[in-house]
């Protein structure tokens, strides 16, 4: 089991995801750490006590009965709803152009100076943007999140196509391997590094992005709900919300993402 | 020793370079191949032989399809859509895939399903069907790539160095293990080397190419069945190579 997880950690450093392969790799440092923070949460809210500043037993009883009355859930899933459209659409998309650009000298020369201004643009310009020409719409919401990322995509992408190896290429022109298996037995898995590193950074970014574009124009999700209580100024149900989406993505990054790099990238572990 | 002059009546591959150049990186060209002509015979085993960086493998990219950039013509007489089966100088299995699932991905869809087992257990990969490349040594790794280039039935066979930087006794028997596949089923082949040795051991004919920009400077029939090449045969043969290749190229 040693053997395998230190294996685990080698390959993290090759795919470039080292450090959350290090920070998760030991659970019980994970719990020791989180309780240090609670404990300490608790110990700060009881000296100050303020309506401001909840201690962590409040903001569990908020959590419990926002779960009971079905809100929190409800508008936890609107905004993973919005979360996974917007995911799939800025991989799909950034993935093509990158591919694209990358394999394409000229193409990319030409367009490099729109992917560069587009990775400049400030994500709230475009969530404003796009509400204003598309409408407060759930297109316009899931579309900006996505415009958001995909440059960032389109960047790492074009990355790993230029570092394709064109051998694999000609192998796969001398045995005549069909369009949709050159895809998925010689583009893919040598992308896949590079897909990785995209889809990490991707999540943690359009998370983020999504609240906003729920607070701006949407009138359900997590967003809109911290929203709302902030005009109540109620900042333990803000907590209760943000802890718990934290966690279901946490919950994700760990049940999801790692388990599937590593089942993608067994072969890279049998090297002697 | 006649040289080789068919009327093309048998030839199943009629290779006709007129020039190949590559551009050098101070703008200038470099010559690579200049008027290389030769045939080879359905189900002969032909190898080239020639210096190194004479354009060998240059010319068997043009013959795989890999490099267009030429003045010339290949001609495959009698085939509509050639199955050429490749062994590069790499064994360039895609590392992701297993032994087996390399072999399968190079089959044609409606051989998919065939049974590997003859083939893998002349080979002697039986027991490494489920490896991935990286756990092969490069001698396996280069017998999973022979596999996947005999297992699609080819029309032609190609090979570039297949057992260069192997050791000896390794590459003796993988020839060996080439030549027991290639009897069950003769294709034609075309190899190319700078082994002189490996060369009269496994070929039907020896093309042999100047230094660069390689030409044909002659061929050497060796036609004799390949139990029949004893040690004694081989030194024979190698003495009427050199007796008239001599002052042509220096015997390697």
């Amino acid at each position: 089991m040693a053997l395998a997880s230190s294996e685990q950690q080698q390959t993290g450093k090759l795919v470039s995801t080292a450090a959350s392969k290090w920070q998760w790799s030991s659970p019980l440092m994970v719990l020791l750490s989180f309780g240090a923070l609670v404990v300490a949460w608790h110990v700060g809210a009881t000296i100050w006590p303020s309506r401001s500043f909840p201690a962590p037993l409040l903001v569990l009883q908020t959590f419990i009965s926002e779960t009971a009355s079905g809100d929190l859930p409800y508008n936890l899933g609107i905004t993973l709803c919005r979360v996974a459209a917007s995911f799939v659409l800025a991989m799909l998309i950034g993935s093509v152009i990158g591919v694209l650009l990358g394999s394409h000298r000229r193409a990319d020369q030409f367009f490099n100076p729109w992917v560069i201004l587009f990775l400049n643009i400030p994500a709230l310009v475009i969530i404003v943007l796009a509400y204003i020409w598309f409408g407060l719409n759930e297109a316009a919401a899931i579309g900006a999140v996505a415009l958001n990322k995909i440059p960032n995509v389109v960047v790492t992408m074009r990355e790993g196509t230029r570092a394709l190896d064109p051998r694999y290429a000609e192998m796969a022109k001398v045995y005549r391997f069909n369009a949709l298996d050159r895809l998925r037995h010689i583009l893919i898995p040598q992308l896949q590094p590079y897909i990785a590193a995209a889809s990490r950074s991707g999540i943690s970014l359009i998370w983020k992005i999504v609240l906003v574009v729920e607070l701006l124009g949407r009138s359900n999700g997590v967003g809109f709900q911290i929203n709302l209580f902030f005009q109540l100024f109620d900042v333990a149900a803000i907590l209760a919300y943000t802890l718990a989406f934290v966690a279901v993505m946490l919950f994700i990054e760990l049940v999801v993402v790692q388990p599937l790099e590593h089942t993608s990238t067994r072969w890279r572990r049998s090297a002697a | 020793m006649n040289t080789h002059q068919l009327a093309g009546v048998a030839a199943r591959l009629r290779v006709n370079i007129e020039e190949k150049s590559f551009r050098s990186s101070n703008g200038g060209t470099i010559e690579v191949l200049c008027d290389l002509r030769f045939e080879v015979e359905q189900n002969e085993f032909a190898c080239i032989l020639g210096p190194s960086g004479c354009g060998k493998t240059t010319t068997l990219r043009i013959l795989l399809g890999l490099d267009s950039d030429y003045h010339g013509s290949i001609q495959l007489p009698g085939l509509a859509d050639a199955r050429i089966g490749a062994v590069f100088q790499e064994p360039m299995l895609l590392p992701w895939r297993t032994v087996e699932q390399n072999v399968r991905l190079a089959l044609p869809k409606p051989m998919r399903e065939t049974n590997l087992d003859m083939l893998f257990s002349t080979l002697g990969l039986s027991k490494m069907r489920n490896f991935y490349p990286a756990e092969l040594s490069l001698g396996l790794a280069r017998r999973a790539a022979i596999a996947r280039a005999l297992a699609i039935e080819p029309d032609i066979l190609l090979l570039d160095e297949p057992f260069v930087s192997l050791d000896e006794s390794t590459a003796q028997q993988l020839r060996h293990m080439l030549l027991s596949v290639w009897s069950e089923r003769p294709t034609t082949a075309l190899m190319v080397t700078h082994n002189l040795q490996e060369a009269i051991m496994l070929a039907d004919r020896i093309i042999v190419l100047s230094e660069r920009p390689a030409h044909v400077i002659g061929t050497f029939d060796i036609r004799l069945p390949r139990n029949y090449r004893n040690q004694q045969v081989k030194a024979d043969l190698l003495r009427s190579f050199n007796e008239k290749f001599a002052g042509v190229r220096n015997p390697p």
